[in-house]
């Protein structure tokens, strides 16, 4: 008999980037406006509405879900672009937004009570409290929990909610609570919540010379790189600075998240879905990290008594990974 | 899985490298250049970003074969450049193989880059443009070796 499991979400991009992850196995795909009213604002990436409908299109005809993530938070005298977005949403018909706001998970119950709403990351809901809030008050089918749990954690959430529970897999960790860092606006004045970027590319200077390369955000120096040292991405909680007259990883390594060798687990406590961080990497992440995901997916719904991670699976996870290294991240930290 | 041909990791020995640099740098950036416009041409390239392109200079260097091309985006087509700005706006350098592994998508860029197999110096947004810009086409569906079927 099959075994239930969670189900695959994976990120979409771009529209090659959503045909890799539907074509590879992913349940649903998640993605944005091509604009600040989701967390991953980035110059050229995301839909623009033909892309849009296209992909939809594509990933439900398959009968894949597709869930819009309008996770940044409404900025003053801006309220009706966010409205606007959840209309849209609404009358393209996805399968779920995935909101953070809490303003605009009242609007879209009370305009679009049909619309299914899921808690962002973003919202950084931690405990079954927070969960059990967002589903009272604004109906919330399912939220995603910030990856800073113990699992252990994450089952005393689920024990304790009937609200669905998706987890992050895999993907670069954004170490802090979740929509509660204040690095990046720091450095900066702009963060995830407020444009929809940590440290955004305009700030970022990356500068060659002999034998090393060197990252400044806004001129703030985060990192040295020796030539054959794996590098990471620019922001201020991946940086290497000196405390106490030694320098190093202050706050994190650059390192990617990566449960397989947690999977069983994670679907036995009953962890509704898996995420995949990433809709700013490229199609070819996106179906390798989702092809993987989708084996060992498989292979635990097949035999969960013999399930073992392939060292194939874990090869091809680590290459993607920033840093070079994977860990469990807090899922298994000692201390919380 | 369905892939059927792989570009391996490989490095041009020193002395092609060597031979590159003496060669003329014009027809890398004229065939650079005609490719990006035949893609706006068909349309697979959205305006704004082109748009935010237009005025910007690019290099691009191959550093086993010791190639560059240089091309600039003027009126929404590209046009190759004789002369190398003394600071391009964008400049991407890497060994053959790990371009070849770009253009095939056989590779994504961040992972070449956490690599440190691609080096991207100069206005960082604009980068990422360049590359989003790349990722979003979506090419015809053929069965050409190297694509994902
Ligand atoms: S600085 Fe790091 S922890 Fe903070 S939002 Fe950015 S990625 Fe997340």
């Amino acid at each position: 008999m099959q075994r239930k499991v969670p189900q695959l979400v994976c990120p979409a991009g771009s529209l090659p980037a959503l045909k890799a992850a539907v074509d590879h196995g992913a349940d649903a795909v998640y993605l944005g406006y091509r604009n600040d009213t989701n967390a991953r604002n980035f110059a050229g990436l995301n839909f623009d509405e033909k892309a849009m409908r296209e992909g939809i299109r594509y990933a439900q005809s398959r009968r894949r879900g597709v869930l819009m993530a309008i996770n940044t938070f409404a900025q003053p005298g801006r309220f009706a672009d966010w409205q606007r977005a959840v209309d849209g949403a609404a009358e393209l018909g996805v399968d779920a937004v995935i909101l953070a706001d809490i303003g605009l998970l009242a609007y879209a119950r009370q305009r679009h009570p049909e619309l299914r709403l899921h808690l962002s990351v973003q919202g950084s809901a931690t405990s079954y409290e927070a969960v059990n809030f967002v589903q009272r008050e604004f109906g919330v089918q399912r939220a995603v929990l910030p990856r800073v749990l113990t699992l252990a954690q994450v089952e005393t959430v689920i024990r304790n909610t009937s609200v669905e529970i998706e987890v992050f897999a895999f993907g670069s960790l954004c170490v802090m609570n979740e929509g509660r860092c204040w690095l990046s606006s720091y450095a900066t004045g702009e963060s995830p919540n407020t444009v929809g970027a940590c440290s955004p590319a305009k700030y970022v200077q990356w500068e060659r010379s002999p034998g090393q390369m060197a990252t400044r955000l806004n001129g703030i120096l985060i990192d040295r790189f020796g030539n054959d040292e794996a590098a990471g991405y620019p922001t201020l909680c991946k940086g290497r600075f000196e405390v106490g007259g030694e320098v190093y990883y202050a706050l994190e390594e650059p390192t990617s998240l990566n449960v397989l060798e947690i999977l069983p687990a994670i679907a036995d406590i009953g962890v509704a879905a898996i995420k995949v961080e990433g809709r700013q990497r490229s199609p070819i992440y996106v179906a390798q990290v989702t092809r993987t995901l989708r084996a060992a997916l498989d292979e635990l719904a097949r035999d969960r008594q013999h399930f073992s991670v392939k060292p194939a699976w874990q090869s091809e996870l680590a290459k993607l990974s920033e840093g070079h290294q994977v860990t469990l991240g807090a899922y298994n930290r000692p201390w919380r | 899985m369905n892939q059927t041909f792989t570009i391996p990791r490989f490095r041009l020995p020193g002395l092609v490298a060597a031979l590159g640099v003496h060669l003329p740098q014009w027809p890398h950036s004229l065939a650079l250049a005609s490719a990006l416009n035949l893609a706006a041409l068909a349309g697979l390239l959205p305006k704004e970003s082109l748009a935010q392109m237009e005025g910007r200079s690019f290099l691009v260097e191959v550093l086993d074969a010791g190639g560059q091309a240089c091309f600039a985006c003027r009126g929404g087509r590209f046009r190759p450049l004789l002369t190398v700005p003394a600071k391009p706006d964008l400049s991407f350098r890497a060994n053959l193989s790990a371009f070849l592994q770009l253009l095939a998508r056989q590779e994504d860029p961040d992972t070449l880059f956490f690599n440190r197999e691609l080096s991207i110096v100069g206005d960082t947004e604009l980068g990422l443009l360049v590359k989003n810009m790349l990722d979003a086409i979506d090419w015809p569906r053929l069965p050409f070796p190297g694509r994902q079927a």
